[in-house]
C-alpha cells in the first residue's frame, strides 16, 4: 500500500533534493495549475504552457522561500495568479485583449479550490473507482473507451460510475461507505 | 471546501474542472532538477574550458549533442541566457 505525503512532507523532501518527491508534487498540482492559467485566466494554451512551466520553475527555486509547508497549496495558487496576470499585461500591450474581472476569475479559483478537494478525495476510493471517474469527467472519455481501457463491459461503466460517486460522497462527507454487495468498486 | 452539499452532479462538475495537463508540460516540469545541474555544469565547464565556449557560441546545438547532451529546447534557451551573461561578465 502506498502512504501519500502530506504536502508539508512533499516539500521538505522536495527541499532535500528528492526527485520523486518532486515528480509526486508536480504530478499532484499540475491539474491545479493549468486550469487556474486556462479556466479562471482564460489563456490560451501556448501562454497557459508559459505560465505552467514559469510556475514550476519559480517553485523550484523559491521553494526555501515558503514559511508554512502546509500552506503549498495556496502559494502554488498565488504563484500562478501572479504569473497569469503578468502573462496578461504583456499580452495586453502587444495586442489588446479581454481580460477577465476580478471578480469573476476569484470565482472561479475559488471553484477549482473545490474542485481540487474532490479531486484529492479519489485518493480515498479504490483504484478502479478512482480510474473511472477520472476518465469519465476529467478526461472526458466515452463509456466505450472506458470498457476497453479497463477491459470492462461498456454496459456496465454507467452504474460503476454511479456507485464510484456515492462512495465519494460518502468519502468527503466523512460517513463510513455502505457495504457493496458487489464488490465491484 | 465550500458549505456545498456533495451531491452527486455538482461532484461530477467538479471532477470536470480538472482535466489533466498535456503531458509534455508535466514531464518537462519534473525534469526541471535534472535540466538545472545541467545547464549549471555546461556553464562551469563553458567557464573553465575555452574551446568548448568557442564550440557552443560558435553552433550551440551540435556542441551539446557532441558533448552528450541533448539539446532540447528549453536547455538551449537557457544556455544561451548564461553564456551571454558569462559573456558580459
Amino acid at each position: 500500500m502506498t502512504i501519500e505525503l502530506t504536502d508539508a512532507q512533499l516539500v521538505e523532501r522536495c527541499r532535500s533534493g528528492d526527485q520523486e518527491a518532486w515528480n509526486e508534487l508536480v504530478e499532484r498540482f499540475s491539474r491545479y495549475v493549468y486550469a487556474i492559467a486556462v479556466r479562471g485566466f482564460r489563456l490560451p494554451e501556448t501562454d497557459a504552457e508559459d505560465v505552467f512551466q514559469d510556475v514550476f520553475a519559480r517553485t523550484f527555486e523559491r521553494l526555501d522561500s515558503l514559511r508554512d509547508d502546509t500552506a503549498l497549496r495556496p502559494w502554488l495558487a498565488q504563484l500562478t495568479r501572479n504569473a497569469c496576470v503578468d502573462r496578461l499585461r504583456a499580452g495586453t500591450r502587444e495586442q489588446p485583449t479581454e481580460e477577465p474581472l476580478a471578480d469573476e476569475v476569484d470565482g472561479e479559483l475559488e471553484r477549482l479550490d473545490d474542485a481540487l478537494d474532490v479531486h484529492e478525495g479519489l485518493h480515498a476510493l479504490s483504484p478502479n473507482c478512482r480510474e473511472v471517474l477520472d476518465r469519465f469527467f476529467a478526461r472526458d472519455e466515452s463509456y466505450r473507451v472506458i470498457g476497453e481501457a479497463l477491459d470492462l463491459p461498456a454496459g456496465t461503466i454507467a452504474s460503476r460510475i454511479s456507485r464510484c460517486l456515492g462512495k465519494l460522497r460518502e468519502k468527503l462527507e466523512g460517513r463510513k461507505p455502505s457495504p457493496d454487495p458487489s464488490g465491484g468498486s | 471546501m465550500s458549505a456545498t452539499p456533495h451531491d452527486e452532479e455538482r461532484l461530477g462538475e467538479l471532477l470536470a474542472m480538472l482535466p489533466p495537463a498535456p503531458t509534455g508540460w508535466v514531464q518537462a516540469a519534473q525534469e526541471l532538477p535534472e535540466a538545472r545541474r545541467q545547464l549549471d555544469e555546461i556553464v562551469e565547464r563553458a567557464r573553465e574550458d575555452a574551446a568548448f565556449r568557442v564550440r557552443l557560441l560558435a553552433d550551440l546545438e551540435a556542441a551539446l549533442t557532441s558533448a552528450g547532451y541533448e539539446p532540447r529546447p528549453a536547455l538551449s534557451e537557457a544556455l544561451r541566457a548564461r553564456l551571454a551573461e558569462l559573456d558580459s561578465a
